[in-house]
């Protein structure tokens, strides 16, 4: 008799790439992905990608309709639409990965600490977030950005990553405590806890890893939150100001003045917000649908 | 009475071709046959910002004065129907001695305050004493202007006399500035700062109510010593402190006005959705907005890089551009462009900062940055968090510097922080305004006076040959030699390149056709007393 030995190399190459293999289960997920790398790519490369200097005004230009010359169209300092939306996916993504980045990131710990210490930390932390969770997140970021003097650190306005940011911490927190809730009774950690580790290793080592699948989908979801808050306040006049190219800042000012005479000066900047905020959320969606093993079954 | 867009421009073409061009208004009155007076019923109208306090001899914001305009008097006003004439307001008659150093007012009888007491000529002597000499804690913005005034007689209740320093050519047109209302001396006896938060005036309305955040309004004085004045029973000023409220509040005929004015955008749009229930009268306007250097930073100590700076700007290009999109419109040197004191276009053009070869001059901005070692200049634009017409403003001089290689970073923030920043000194350069009321020089002028004089100067420039020529200017009386002073003034203010006028504003002030009235000027500081508004409802 014999036994038949798997053959390893073959075994191994029926290993799927994560990124092939992310795309096949989730389609939509993909195209949302090309949509985000797509913006990116704009934002990093805009000085080659755009058209025009998104800053030089051209009065001769003024509320041009979009043609071949200026493909969105101007605006009504005859400004090229098309390389200001460019330019305007900069300032989409650096407010909103970053404050998406600072804000999950700070619920993250909160929500292990809460989860990991249990009792009045417990308590404390829950009726703080419970208190910030009351707030709408745009009513939230408002008040947080009227509240403080603008500061800007490399013509980042850092008081709106801030603003934004805040809103997003307790979210993350709640979701990321009842991931790390179970995570907490596991016998790993009383293992871990036996052994006389320290409460900063068995955090940082035996449970964040284990809550990185819900931080993920969370930071992701909230980059679209951000964007949709960034633009949001810049429209209220609260957020990044002229002449910087902003989505939300590009449907204010002039725009409301000229929109019935230049639609695009409003069409496009909406587009692309409505597309950025698409994206993101379509594609936080599909990371959860990919990591989370529950919805394989 | 209906003045449409046409008929206004019609009415315009025929003024200047009867050589009326020195009238300054770009505004005509129809001169068809104007309907009986129609008493009663209320004014609603919009005030496009709230009132820090009630008191306008502390402000110099629009915002305190179509709040409080109606409730009070001053001793003269602006007949703005042939503007810059003056007319007595609570002064029934006056004379001026020959030389300049007298001025006699007689009172109108039974002037009653709305508390009921009796206006004398004590109440006038406790305001002016005021506003020329306020007390611990009250803020007085007009002090510098009434200097000049060595005395004040009363030789009966219904007689005041002011007797003079020194000769000051203007000052029948200060006497009749809007700011100057009268107070009851008993009030200010009582306590020096009640008009902050208390109105008792002799104007044509008594207050009723002021709602923070919504409006305040006022009820028809039964006792203003103006018989059959006024027409309206009252009047409620609404706080509508976004443009969009305000045009659909005046769509909707919620108010029937706003009197301060509105951008060319704005105006096209209640024209094309109101045809000809809507009113359009518009005017070159008395307001300016400034590019303001901060000399006691560096490097705009400088005068070459603050020279180099307003040499990059394309005022005239900038002009034909804004002027479609803002109230920014003419180009012009200290004096409103088309009054009588101001300087023509081909004297312009030779000074600093107003070449129509733009490339030349840019050109010339660079070598002056180069001599200067700032040639990779970075500063902060300091400016007013108001769509119109700062945020405009703001893009285009950003724009405009960028083009000889200028870094600047474009920071707005509300009317509260940026005067106080502004104030402190604590700004690189910013976009000031000069919110006028009249035309003369004397206060046109005063702006650029040095800080220890003038602390509205916000340059914080200190030039004793400004303020020579301005005090010379002040006692002369020969308009010519006046208006030479003025030009040399202006030079040296350019040349120095402290602070210069980027663009001066244009008005356009929509009303409903049923509001009569209401008279138009160059400055949104006159006429708001409504006592002869009214309904044609």
């Amino acid at each position: 008799m014999t036994i038949a030995l798997p053959d390893a190399p073959v075994a191994k190459s029926r290993q799927p790439n994560v990124l092939i293999e992310f795309c096949r289960q989730q389609p939509l997920g993909a195209v949302s992905f090309l949509i985000i790398a797509a913006m990116m790519f704009a934002g990093i490369f805009s000085p080659l990608v755009a058209p025009y200097d998104p800053l030089a005004i051209d009065f001769a230009s003024l509320l041009a309709p979009p043609s071949a010359d200026h493909w969105c169209g101007t605006d009504a300092f005859g400004r090229d639409i098309c390389s200001r939306l460019i330019y305007g996916s900069r300032t989409a993504l650096v407010i909103g990965f970053t404050s998406s980045f600072v804000g999950s990131s700070i619920g993250a710990i909160l929500g292990i600490a809460s989860a990991y210490f249990g009792g009045k930390i417990d308590d404390w932390i829950q009726r703080f977030v419970d208190i910030l969770l009351a707030f709408p997140l745009i009513v939230l970021a408002l008040v947080v950005v009227a509240a403080f003097r603008k500061f800007t650190v490399g013509g980042v306005d850092v008081n709106l990553i801030v603003a934004i940011a805040i809103p997003i911490i307790p979210r993350v927190a709640r979701v990321v405590r009842s991931a790390a809730l179970s995570v907490r009774v596991a016998p790993y950690i009383d293992a871990a806890r036996a052994a006389g580790y320290s409460h900063t290793r068995i955090i940082f080592r035996h449970i964040a890893p284990n809550v990185v699948a819900p931080y993920l989908i969370m930071l992701t979801a909230f980059i679209a939150q951000a964007i949709l808050a960034e633009a949001s306040l810049s429209f209220l006049g609260l957020g990044v100001t002229e002449p910087t190219a902003a989505w939300g800042l590009m449907l204010s000012g002039n725009a409301a003045d000229f929109y019935r005479q230049a639609p695009w000066m409003i069409l496009f900047p909406g587009i692309a917000i409505s597309l950025a905020v698409f994206a993101f959320n379509l594609f936080g969606d599909s990371l959860r649908d990919f990591l989370d093993p529950r919805f394989k079954v | 009475m209906k003045i449409s867009r046409r008929t206004a421009l019609q009415g315009t073409a025929g003024a200047f071709a009867l050589g009326l061009g020195g009238f300054n208004f770009d505004f005509t009155r129809a001169s068809a046959q104007a309907p009986a007076v129609k008493r009663g019923g209320t004014l609603n109208f919009a005030i496009s910002a709230e009132a820090p306090h009630y008191d306008p001899h502390a402000s110099d914001t629009y915002a305190t004065l179509h709040f409080a305009a109606p409730f009070y008097s001053t001793l003269l006003r602006f007949d703005l129907a042939k503007f810059p004439a003056v007319e007595g307001d609570l002064a029934q008659s006056w004379t001026v001695a020959p030389d300049l150093m007298t001025y006699t007012f007689k009172l109108h009888p039974n002037v009653k305050f709305h508390d009921g007491t009796t206006l004398t000529s004590a109440d006038v002597v406790a305001t002016y004493d005021r506003l020329r000499n306020p007390p611990q804690g009250v803020v007085s913005t007009r002090r510098a202007t009434f200097a000049d005034i060595a005395s004040i007689e009363t030789p009966d209740p219904s007689t005041v006399i002011f007797k003079m320093k020194a000769v000051n050519a203007s000052m029948l047109e200060h006497f009749a500035s809007p700011w100057n209302v009268i107070y009851a001396a008993k009030d200010l006896a009582d306590n020096p700062a009640n008009p902050r938060t208390k109105i008792n005036g002799t104007g044509p309305f008594t207050f009723v109510e002021h709602i923070k955040g919504s409006h305040v309004s006022g009820k028809k004085n039964e006792n203003y010593f103006k018989k059959g004045y006024p027409y309206l029973d009252g009047f409620k000023g609404i706080f509508t402190l976004q443009a969009a409220a305000m045009l659909n509040a005046v769509q909707g005929g919620q108010v029937l006005g706003e009197f301060r004015g509105i951008s060319p955008a704005e105006r096209d749009r209640l024209v094309q959705t109101m045809g000809d229930k809507i009113r359009i009268q518009e005017s070159s306007w008395t307001l300016n907005l400034l590019v303001c250097f901060n000399v006691d930073k560096k490097p705009f100590d400088d005068v070459r890089v603050r020279r180099a700076l307003l040499m990059a700007i394309d005022r005239w290009g900038g002009s034909t551009g804004l002027s479609k999109i803002s109230t920014l419109r003419s180009v012009g040197g200290v004096i409103r462009p088309g009054s009588p004191m101001a300087t023509p276009e081909a004297e312009l053009v030779k000074l600093p900062g107003f070449s129509k070869d733009i490339k030349k001059s840019r050109e010339e901005a660079r070598k002056l940055l180069k001599e200067a070692g700032h040639e990779n200049l970075k500063f902060v634009l300091w400016n007013r968090n108001l769509a119109m017409p700062y945020t405009p403003a703001g893009i285009f001089l950003v724009d405009q510097w960028r083009q000889i290689g200028v870094e600047v970073e474009h920071k707005q923030s509300d009317t509260g922080p940026y005067l106080a920043t502004m104030n402190a000194g604590n700004h690189d350069v910013a976009i000031d305004f000069s919110n006028l009321f009249m035309d003369d020089s004397s206060l046109g002028l005063a702006k650029y006076l040095s800080v220890t004089r003038a602390p509205e100067n916000r340059s914080r420039s200190k030039d004793e040959q400004l303020d020579k020529i301005y005090d010379d200017h002040l006692r002369e009386r020969d308009p010519e030699k006046r208006k030479a002073m003025i030009r040399a003034f202006e030079k040296r203010v350019f040349e120095q390149a402290y602070q210069q006028p980027l663009l001066w504003w244009h008005r356009i002030v929509p009303t409903h056709t049923q509001l009569m009235g209401w008279p138009m000027s160059p400055s949104h500081n006159l006429g708001q007393q409504l006592e002869a508004v009214w309904l044609n409802a």
